[in-house]
């Protein structure tokens, strides 16, 4: 034994041991991800369960089963729960019952104590609603266009898809018509406000400022026509989209009006089959990626998020680039190799490690208040009080994020430069090339798949980035997407969502955190899937690079 | 263009010149010089503009800051005869928009002036009741704009001025007002008719209001009334509710009274320097509970309330300046404190004003020098010769920006000031600091409140000891992890495998640490608080499951099983050992709880007087060891794979076993960039934001108790940044931090990166 332990193989196999453990945690943690993200998206059973109170009353429980937890007498006991004497242990059961405008709780834990078998009963309900969650019920009858079916027809169910499908398109209608319409409507009377504000502020009199007030006052008066018009079709839709209801039953027993403008969708899940569920566990991935978020953004989809986070990489990845580039081929090949540049040099790999919020915190304090105040008073000073760029935005968020990559790129690309050999460079000057020329044309392209790995390591670094962006620009639900169909299509000083922050703000500030668990999951799987995606992308352009300058360099 | 093709006519008889004529030749030359030098002056400008923007972050960052380190600057404007000379001067203001000065005459007189010239605006007579005259005079605190004016006949006219805001033609105008908030009754005081030499008022305006007014007779007796006013709903009037008191006389000749707007204690102020701390938050039964000393054998000459009424700032004949409040010890008792001294004036201090909103004061003094001081911080931000002859009254305006300052001689000075940030200073930072209400000095990081009596205190101990404390038990739980892992990878683990852990672990480095937080916060911390002895039983036990597994694998298991893995394989095969084994700890986590616990260790904890908060130092340690984990690794392991294989080699050679050439050769050798890797991961662990932000309670504690949270400089930037007004000290102080922070993670990775540097010019010697 002793000499076992002297031969160091026991410390051999804790190291083995620390590299294990690291890797389970790394795979674990990847896995508990997907596991979770993935399972969010799964139509679940909607059980119904009777449960036998102690004063022998009992009352029917019906929902999803969320998570089943065993715990020990004590903690259920200080948690409020009756434990009977005997028992050590005890399971409870979570259930997110829904009708949350009825019983004003969405999520409910019970004990097992006095808990009949769980039924799966076929028509258990769950309609899916724009406000106050889920519901989950047993049918009655259905209003449709003033008929009354029973639930027990034979046409109910196809009846209440079509009524459901018609009110769904009906709501698109209307959303279109207040986002588009109205919205380019209000975008030309802020920018005829903006246009009269101007005139005062540059003091134009005479003939001039008449012909001007005529024209705002002329095109204001059409806009508000316009306006009107829009407004009365907006009326009759609303009053169409409230046309059906659908009473149902819930588990204690109250009966309710559900009106189908309110809803998004109605399944009976527990007639499912497993392939109806695999479908319908498509469609709502789908209408996650895609859709708007709901409800504090503890429903619906994040696809503003996702959006935010790719055109902010975008907008950096521009700006970092070309001077990432510019300024390590400054420090490799023009800067005289002495003290100054050594130190210039450590002190920009040591930016790459200095703490993502105080580049938050300069970019609050140098981009925001100062430059965009600026540039504000200058050019936007129609619009002040309310400031345009002197407030966080897509803009400055971008460019705290380059000046955050910056050092990556640079190191990257130094690294780049100086792998490549000098008997190159100067085979090129001894040809007559000059330095310019060379440069451009032998060294950097030679050096690209470095650059290249550069910018994937900045884009990766960017994506995943928060705590700069909380300062900077991103906001919990920006309104409007940063690119849309008014001049000047990208609109660099809104306000975004970002994936990281959705994270963060869904998971930690939201007012119903049981709900948004799974989204948050689901969103930090789609992050770490876009993260992923970007890292794969640019390692396969540079491979690809990497194969063309062999060859080219050979 | 000068393409010179193998193609191109050879049989031709006259051999033409391939190469462009001569005046082409000298433009394309010309052309490719100017290239040649746009391109090196583009690259030089655009590499200074990166390099330059980099620095910028420093020097912005200084920028911001540095406005905390000035003092106060006061910059005079004007001097003129007070508009009412023969009048004597019972209090100066200024009003909110520092366009008007206001001076309470002896006389009675109310006089509103122009502060830029002492034009007068209006004089407005006190409703003096007939055949009375002023005796004393008393405020109700800064910004209550409440007077109380003691009369002769032992009443009393309480008052307000106000000032009511027009805008004529776009611009604004100050129409001054008097009011009398509790009707325009005198009050009588003292019942037997006495005159009041000295009076004392005091407001509550939160919750039930209440006013206590109390005065000392020209018969040397202590007399207080409470005043209750209700506001009739129906007709708007006030009926006003008077109980009268005598209090325990006074030892000693008092020169000033003070009473807090708690209405709970009334402070007399003796003529030879004693203060007497009355107990009056039961006027039937107030009692004289504390006479102290504190002149210190010189007289008071003038005594003063700080905004919120809780310190008093005592000034002295021989100029000396000290704040002190009432202090409660551990029987609940209060006693008048010294909590500190501010610089002396070295001259009769004569009159003192304090600030509105913040904890500062001004002092004039016999010399007429004054001072700007503040509170909290201690600090004396101004003190010099103003006039050249005593100073009668002070006044400073609401929001910090304007003086009035009248001299002996009936002169008014108006003058400027500047005092933006008194509230910082080292000390006020990094000491500990006694705030008001506390019983000890103590570091607290506590920036804000709706109030605008409240002490903001800035300590950075807490947020810096939260910084130390999260990084602290990050590297406890990353270090041996990483290190170690580095070790196996880079020395022993076959090759085929090290191609799948190196990139793995590695790619754990671009996982956004959002993901990491949001895990430690929602799934970790309810996880391990549900699961505390597993996560003990795994900590302590698993190394020794290892251990035995291990033993199990050579010795005791016959050679042919063993043989079938090759060496370097180890880490996998732990793999399934270390899962099973944490998968039973789990389960047997219940049963742990129940024998040896009462069925809840988090219970048992805090039975035993261990604080628990379900967001601790234990999940952030998880946690953010993880986001390290792949720094150190990733450096750990080139620095030990790097190590030039002739040395192990000749080890090995040389008898030693694979592990004691990695103690003796690799490791010594490799020790340097081991080094570095720490402090890179020390330096990632100090800077993170969001894994803190989320996995604490991010309460900024002073403790290293594992089972509570903290708040690091970094997460408390993101959560008081966007809310602070831009340019306050808060604002300032925020900056400071992300400085501090900037400038210690530059610090650590400049020498790790100099360490590493070293490390690699040594291998390549080697």
């Amino acid at each position: 034994m002793r000499a076992w332990f002297k031969s160091g193989t026991p410390w051999v196999w804790l190291n083995a041991g620390a590299v294990a453990v690291c890797m389970i945690m790394v795979v674990g943690l990847i896995g508990l991800i997907a596991v979770r993200g993935f399972g969010h998206f799964w139509p679940s059973s909607v059980a119904e369960v009777e449960i036998v109170d102690r004063d022998g009353s009992r009352r029917l429980v019906l929902g999803e089963l969320v998570r089943s937890q065993t715990v020990t007498a004590a903690v259920a006991r200080d948690a409020g729960n009756y434990v009977p004497e005997d028992t050590a242990q005890i399971t409870r059961y979570l259930f997110k019952e829904g009708n949350r405008d009825q019983t004003g709780r969405d999520f409910v834990w019970h004990t097992e104590v006095g808990m009949q078998p769980f039924r799966y009963p076929d028509n258990a309900f769950v309609i899916e609603r724009r406000e106050w969650g889920n519901f989950y019920g047993y049918p009655l009858h259905l209003t449709s266009a003033g008929e009354t079916i029973p639930a027990t027809d034979v046409r109910f169910w196809n009846t209440l898809q079509t009524a459901t499908a018609r009110s769904i398109k009906l709501h698109d209608e209307i959303e279109a018509i207040e986002r588009r319409r109205i919205g380019r409507i209000n975008t030309d009377m802020e920018r005829l406000r903006l246009d009269k504000r101007s005139l005062e502020l540059r003091e134009v009199s005479g003939a001039e400022r008449v012909i001007e007030e005529t024209r705002i006052a002329e095109r204001s008066r059409e806009l508000e026509i316009e306006y009107q018009a829009l407004r009365q079709e907006l009326d009759l839709l609303y009053k169409s989209t409230f046309r059906d209801t659908l009473r149902m039953l819930t588990d204690s027993g109250d009966e309710v009006d559900i009106s189908l403008a309110m809803v998004v969708r109605v399944t009976a899940p527990n007639t499912l089959s497993v392939i109806d569920k695999a479908g319908e566990y498509l469609v709502r991935l789908w209408e996650f990626l895609t859709h708007d978020p709901r409800e504090a953004n503890t429903e619906g989809g994040i696809f503003p998020a996702i959006f935010g986070t790719v055109t902010m990489v975008f907008v950096m990845s521009i700006m970092v680039t070309p001077f990432g580039i510019l300024a390590a081929i400054y420090l490799r090949e023009y800067a005289k190799q002495n003290l100054m540049t050594r130190i210039i040099r450590i002190s920009v790999y040591n930016l790459a490690g200095v703490p993502s919020i105080v580049y938050g915190v300069f970019g609050l304090g140098f981009f925001v208040y100062f430059l965009g105040g600026s540039i504000d008073q200058m050019f936007y000073e129609a619009k002040l009080p309310a400031p345009t760029f002197g407030t966080p935005g897509l803009f400055w968020a971008s460019l705290t994020l380059a000046l955050l990559t910056l050092p990556i790129v640079i190191v990257s690309t130094e690294e780049g430069l100086a792998r490549i050999p000098s008997t190159i460079r100067q085979g090129s000057l001894a040809l007559g090339a000059t330095k310019a020329e060379t440069l451009w044309k032998v060294v950097v392209p030679l050096a690209t798949p470095a650059m290249m790995t550069g910018l994937i390591l900045a884009i990766a670094r960017a994506a995943g980035e928060v705590a700069p962006l909380m300062l900077v620009g991103v906001v919990k639900l920006a309104p409007t997407l940063p690119v849309d169909g008014i001049f000047p299509y990208i609109h660099l000083e809104r306000k975004i969502m970002h994936l990281g922050f959705h994270i963060y703000d869904v998971g930690f500030q939201s007012p119903n955190v049981e709900a948004a668990r799974p989204l948050v999951y689901a969103t930090a799987l789609v992050l770490v899937f876009l993260i992923v995606a970007l890292n794969l992308t640019a390692i396969s352009i540079r491979n690809r690079l990497r194969e063309r300058y062999r060859s080219a360099s050979d | 263009m000068n393409e010179t093709s193998s193609t191109s006519d050879q049989s031709s008889p006259r051999l033409k010149s391939l190469l462009p004529g001569v005046e082409a030749r000298k433009k394309l030359r010309k052309r490719r010089l100017f290239k040649d030098n746009a391109s090196r002056w583009g690259i030089t400008v655009a590499g200074f503009g990166v390099v330059f923007a980099l620095a910028m972050i420093f020097v912005y960052l200084f920028y911001e800051v540095a406005p905390v380190l000035r003092g106060a600057t006061i910059t005079p404007l004007s001097t003129y005869t007070a508009p009412v000379a023969d009048d004597a001067a019972n209090a100066l203001y200024i009003e909110r928009y520092e366009e008007l000065g206001l001076q309470y005459g002896s006389s009675g007189m109310v006089t509103f002036f122009e502060l830029e010239s002492g034009a007068l605006r209006a004089q407005i007579p006190l409703a003096l009741p007939l055949g009375s005259r002023v005796s004393s005079y008393a405020a109700a605190g800064p910004g209550t704009h409440i007077t109380a004016h003691g009369l002769d006949n032992g009443q009393v006219l309480i008052a307000r001025h106000d000032y009511d805001l027009s805008f004529p033609e776009g611009s604004r105008y100050i129409t001054p007002e008097l009011e009398y908030p509790l009707g325009t009754d005198a009050f009588t005081l003292d019942e037997q008719g006495h005159s009041l030499e000295l009076v004392a008022i005091a407001s509550r305006t939160r919750g039930r209001e209440a006013t206590l007014l109390a005065g000392y007779t020209d018969d040397k007796r202590l007399v207080l009334a409470s005043l209750s006013s209700r506001t009739n709903m129906m007709t708007g009037a006030v009926v006003v509710n008077t109980e009268l008191h005598t209090l325990p006389p006074v030892p000693g000749e008092p020169v000033r009274m003070l009473l807090d707007k708690a209405l709970r204690s009334l402070f007399v102020v003796d003529s030879a320097g004693w203060v007497h701390y009355y107990d009056v938050s039961n006027p039937d039964n107030a009692q004289l509970v504390q006479s102290v000393d504190a002149g210190e054998g010189s007289p008071i000459t003038a005594a003063e309330f700080l905004v919120g009424t809780v310190s008093i700032i005592m000034g002295t004949q021989n100029g000396d300046l000290s704040q002190w409040f009432l202090v409660r010890d551990e029987s609940n008792n209060y006693s008048l404190t010294r909590i500190r001294e501010f610089n002396s004036h070295g001259a009769a201090i004569t009159a003192i004003a304090p600030e509105y909103n913040r904890k500062g004061f001004v002092a004039g003094d016999a010399s007429g020098q004054l001072g700007v001081h503040y509170g909290t911080s201690a600090r004396t931000l101004y003190l010099d010769q103003f006039i050249d002859q005593p100073v009668a009254q002070v006044a400073i305006s609401p929001l910090n920006g304007r003086l009035l300052v009248l001299g002996e001689n009936g002169q008014l000075h108006s003058a400027d000031i500047w005092n933006e940030h008194p509230q910082l200073s080292f000390s006020a930072l990094w000491n500990k600091v006694w705030y008001e209400g506390r019983a000890d000095p103590e570091y607290i990081w506590q920036s804000s409140s709706g109030s605008d009596e409240f002490e903001s205190k800035f300590s950075l101990v807490p947020l810096s000891v939260g910084t130390l404390k999260a990084a602290f038990y990050a590297m406890l739980f990353a270090m041996p992890l990483a290190i170690m892992g580095a070790i196996y990878t880079a020395y022993f683990m076959t090759p085929k495998l090290r191609g799948i852990v190196k990139p793995s672990i590695e790619i754990m480095e671009a996982l956004p640490t959002v993901i990491l937080g949001f895990l430690a916060g929602l799934w970790l911390a309810p996880f391990a608080e549900d699961h505390l002895p597993a996560i003990f039983s795994i900590v302590i036990l698993l190394p020794i499951m290892m251990l035995v597994f291990a033993f199990i694998w050579t010795r005791l298991l016959p050679a042919s099983i063993r043989n079938s893995v090759p060496d370097g394989w180890e880490a996998a095969l732990l793999v399934p050992v270390i899962i099973g084994f944490v998968w039973l700890s789990i389960v047997l986590s219940p049963f742990i709880e129940i024998w040896f616990f009462d069925g809840s260790m988090r219970q048992w904890f805090t039975n035993i007087g261990i604080t628990y908060d379900q967001r601790n130092a234990l999940v952030v340690g998880i946690a953010m060891g993880f986001a390290v984990i792949p720094t150190i690794f990733s450096i750990a392991e080139d620095a030990v794979f790097t190590v030039p294989g002739h040395l192990t080699q000749g080890s090995l050679a040389l008898g030693a076993t694979r592990w004691q050439s990695v103690v003796g050769v690799v490791l010594p050798t490799a020790s340097p960039g081991i080094f570095s890797a720490v402090m890179m991961g020390f330096g990632r662990a100090v800077g993170e934001t969001m894994i803190v932000l989320m996995a604490t309670g991010n309460s900024p504690v002073v403790n290293f108790n594992i089972f509570e949270g903290m708040r690091t400089l970094s997460a408390n930037i993101a959560v008081e940044l966007p809310e602070t007004a831009v340019g306050s000290s808060h604002f300032r102080v925020l900056f400071l931090a992300a400085l501090v922070l900037l400038a210690l993670t530059f610090v650590v990775n400049t020498v790790a990166e100099i360490i590493r540097q070293r490390l690699r010019t040594r291998y390549s010697s080697l």
